[in-house]
Formats: structure tokens, sequence, C-alpha cells
């Protein structure tokens, strides 16, 4: 079979605030980078261009017709895909794998600050009859329930505030990371509930950041560069919705992640030399960590998560650390995993959810 | 034929009946504060002055009204600002009869395409503002407007507030 590679990636922002840039100049910058890093002409090189958006964060109606402009896709194959970027890295290895495209970009950027009021457009994607209706009084009600229902398998607040210490101080070494620092954890369980068990702390900020990747085909990516980072894996599922949803586990990872790992002939995440795994809430990098088969508990109690365990856990910070970057989230977390793996790691796992109040996520295996 | 269409439109519930089924009325917050950015902050700001700013990418010679910090031809970064004139030609106009909400007007409003200064009519991409034109109904049905030279009408100075309505509409000279 044919491998993809993600050749060149290139980022702007991944700040609280951004005024000083549109958001088309946010994603120009970040594609500029990208492509200075790969290379090549936009305007010439790339066969086909992704963006991963959704008309509420962008607060326009139809946003895809922006997406062309600011990548070098003017007048060129534009397609959208209204989902995280993992899932817009699924659909360009496919253009590539089907032989439509020798060379795909994806991107995608989030502006929360633009946003007035970021959870009611949240609330809006809720179901509107019967879980907008009852008007809870904030949104991370859904996180508070899945985690409750998590903590049955054994887990304890200090397990969560373990995560939020461990990612925060990871950050502090990635130049993305606004919301890096060094915490105790007495500082972290001292703080109070927004909904029980999750304080403050426990829920990652939002992020105004772009992001633009470059995927290539194999023969492509060797003539690039010395380093292609291969996609030997990937897949993306959704579970249902709240109602019939599984809680206190994250479905669509095992999912995702059992075919992923099938995908690249990896017969345990064990044989990985690391993850970067959606932590958007504190417990939900635990959750996602069982998700994809391992023992989360153990390993966060044995420190085998740490920076230089075993099985390094958002070694960069994650969401705790950079923010949420709303649909670029799953290319932050690809992001993270490519200069983890640039700096020579051998092989790393991504796994990506849409957030509250989606049952979506995806999973990409990278190897140097 | 046309009874089975007449049908088909016709609602198959009376509004009393819609009125007596369950409802669930909401009213999405989505409000939004866009960070004009770089191209178009100073845009807004010159238009307060009365004045029109453009970009110019130097490798194509393309220039972007209203602006942009890049090029989407050459993929690169625009390299100058350049002050284009508040006259041009009238390149398309149109006339609505209903306002964007819907309602019915009573007169027509007229939009179209205008092709500022400095440009030619051998330009294919040109410094343009979408605009209201101020202008008949008869002109625009009898297409007499296209082509036609016109010029900015500015609100009073006190007024402007670095709004694309800083301009009232654009009238023939």
């Amino acid at each position: 079979m044919h491998k993809v590679a993600i050749v060149a990636m290139g980022w702007y922002g991944f700040r609280p605030l951004t005024p000083e840039v549109s958001f088309r100049e946010m994603v120009f910058e970040a594609a500029t980078r990208a492509y200075a890093m790969a290379d090549i002409d936009p305007r010439k090189d790339v066969d086909t261009f992704i963006s991963c958006q959704e008309d509420f964060w962008e607060g326009i109606s139809i946003a895809d017709e922006f997406a062309p402009d600011p990548i070098g896709g003017s007048m060129r194959p534009t397609m959208t895909v209204s989902g995280d970027g993992i899932q817009g890295i699924v659909h360009g290895a496919m253009q590539i794998l089907s032989g439509i495209s020798k060379i795909t970009v994806v991107e995608s950027h989030s502006k929360p600050s633009d946003i007035e009021k970021i959870h009611k457009i949240v609330e809006f994607g809720m179901d509107p009859i019967y879980v907008r209706t009852v008007k809870s009084p904030n949104v991370h009600f859904l996180a508070g329930l899945d985690a409750s229902k998590f903590m049955k398998k054994g887990y304890t607040r200090e397990d969560f505030a373990e995560v939020v210490r461990k990612n925060k101080v990871n950050g502090l070494s990635s130049p993305r990371s606004s919301y890096a620092s060094k915490l105790s954890l007495e500082d972290i369980l001292s703080q109070d509930y927004v909904v029980y068990p999750l304080s403050k702390l426990d829920i990652a900020e939002y992020v105004d950041g772009s992001i633009v990747s470059v995927l290539a085909s194999e023969e492509v990516a060797r003539k690039l560069t010395d380093t292609p980072i291969w996609i030997d894996g990937m897949y993306f599922s959704s579970d249902s919705t709240l109602e019939l949803s599984y809680l206190g586990e994250a479905e669509y990872l095992t999912i995702s992640s059992r075919e992923a790992l099938k995908m690249a002939k990896v017969d345990s995440p064990t044989k990985l030399k690391g993850g970067f795994i959606d932590d958007r809430y504190s417990y939900k990098e635990l959750e996602h960590v069982e998700s994809i088969g391992l023992n989360a508990r153990e390993m966060l109690r044995e420190g085998e998560l740490e920076k230089d365990g075993d099985f390094p856990v958002n070694p960069l910070g994650g969401h705790l650390a950079k923010g949420i970057p709303l649909e670029a989230s799953g290319l932050s977390l690809t992001l993270d995993g490519f200069e983890y793996l640039l700096s020579g790691k051998e092989s790393a796992i991504v796994a990506s959810w849409r957030g509250i109040p989606t049952f979506t996520g995806g999973v990409l295996v990278m190897r140097r | 034929m046309e009874i089975h269409e007449e049908k088909r439109l016709e609602h198959p519930l009376s509004k009393e009946e819609l009125d007596k089924r369950p409802k669930i009325e909401y009213k999405p917050y989505a409000k939004y504060s866009y960070s004009a950015g770089q191209a178009i902050t100073k845009f807004l700001e010159g238009l307060k002055e009365g004045k029109i700013y453009g970009r110019k990418c130097r490798k194509c010679g393309r220039v972007y009204v209203p602006p942009r910090m890049y090029c989407e031809d050459c993929f690169r970064p625009t390299d100058e600002w350049i002050e284009v004139k508040d006259e041009g030609i009238v390149m398309t106009a149109v006339a609505s009869f209903i306002s964007w909400t819907r309602e019915r007007l009573e007169s027509p409003e007229i939009v179209g395409v205008i092709r500022l200064f400095p440009s030619s009519d051998r330009d294919f991409v040109y410094p343009a503002l979408f605009h209201r034109i101020c202008c008949s109904y008869e002109e625009v049905k009898d297409m007499s407007i296209m082509g036609r030279k016109v010029k900015a009408i500015w609100k009073s100075k006190e007024k402007r507030e670095g709004s694309i309505n800083d301009i009232d509409c654009f009238k023939v000279i």
C-alpha cells in the first residue's frame, strides 16, 4: 500500500487574543510558514486544499467561501470539512491514496476571541428539544456527568489534578502554550468546582490559532524532506448523541484507535513512543488513554505518562497548556506529535475529540 | 397536473392545527466582534478620513480594494498602500425590491460593483467596491447605468465612523 506523510506544518497565534490579525491574515501566516518549511509554491505545487471549519465558530454562514485564498487555494480545488482537523487529515490522505493528489494541504483555525459568548454557541450545538431547554447553568455539565461516571472506575480527584499539573508544566517547553504554568497538586486541588468534580484548572481555555499542514505521497515526500512523518494509521468515528452514547468512556476513540492501530499494524499502543491525546478536560486525557487500550490509572500513578516516562502523554502540554483551538484542536495535537517525532522520537499516537457536545474523535498513528 | 402541483405547495396542516402541536422556540445567541485585522483596519480608518486605501502586489501589479495583506494570485505579502480615487465606473448594478429581511421596499435599492480609478476598461482584475448606487430604477432596467462614471457621496466628516457606510452611495457625475 502507498504511504502518506506530513512533510511540513506551520502555525500562527496560540494566544488568547489575536487582535492584530483577521482570521484570514492569521491563516496566511501559518500557511506561509508551512510552505517555507516544505519549500513549495502553493500556486504550482499543491494539488488539493482542505479547510476544516464550522460556520458558527466562524460567525459566517457558508464560511467555506473564505477558505481558499489565505492558503493559496484561490481558483484551485478546495474542499471543506465541517469537523476536526484530524478528519481533514484523513480526507487529505484519502485524496493522496486514491491518486487524485500528490500534495494536499490541510488547514484549520480558530478565533474564539471574535465570539461574544462562546458557551452560547456550544449550547446551540445541543439537542434543541430536551437538552438545551433544561437550561443547565453551564455547558460543562456534560463533562461533569461523564467525569463522575468515569470516577466509578477507580479514578480520583487527585488523579485529575495530576494530569493538570503534568500538562501545564509540560507546556512550558512549547512556544504555543499560553496557559502553561508550574502548579502544585495543592494549588490545583484547592480550586472551587465549576461542575463536580472539575475546577477551572481542569477545564482547558479557548485559544486563537491557525495551523496548516502539508501532506504528500510517498514519492513526493521523500523528495521534499529527509524526515517525512508517515501517517501509518488513521480513522475517525462518532458515537451517538448524549442520550444514546456511553458516558464514562470514549467509544469514538475506542473505535478510531482500534482501526487506526490495525491499519498501522501495531498490535498494542504500548509499542508506540508517546501519545498526543485530547485533554480539554483533565479526566478526558485519562478516559481517552483508556479508550486507546491502556491502563491509564496505573500508568498515571506509576509516572509512565510523564515526559520522561515509558509512554509520555502530552509531553508538550496538550490543550490544558495550549488551549482549545476549536476545529484546529486535532491539528494542534498532530503538530505537537509532528515536532516530537522531528526531535528524534520514533512513533506516536494522536487522539483527538471534537469536544462537547460531540461524541466524535479521530486517531492518527505517526512514525518517523 | 396543475391541481396536483397546487396541493403539493399547500401545507398539509392548517395554522390552527400547527399551533396545537408542541413546539420549542429558541433564539440563538450568536454574536461576534470580528477582528478587522491589518488590512481592513487601515481601510476603515481611511474611510473615516474620506480616503479609499488599497494594497498593491508589486509582483503582479494587482491592487486590492478592499485591501488584503497578501496577494491571492502570487501567494506573497502585498507590498504597499495605494490611495485610489473615490471615482470609478459602474460595472454591475441590480435593483432589489425586497430588503435583507424580505420586507417589500417602497422604492428599490440599487447596488452594484464600482471599478475604481486608477484602472482601465482593459483590466480584468481591478480595485473595486460593492456599494449602493444612487440612480433610478429605469437606469438599471434599461442598463444605461452600466459604464457610467460615478463618484462617492461621503457622509459629513462628523458623521463618519470608520465604516463602509461612511460612503452613502456612488452617484453619476
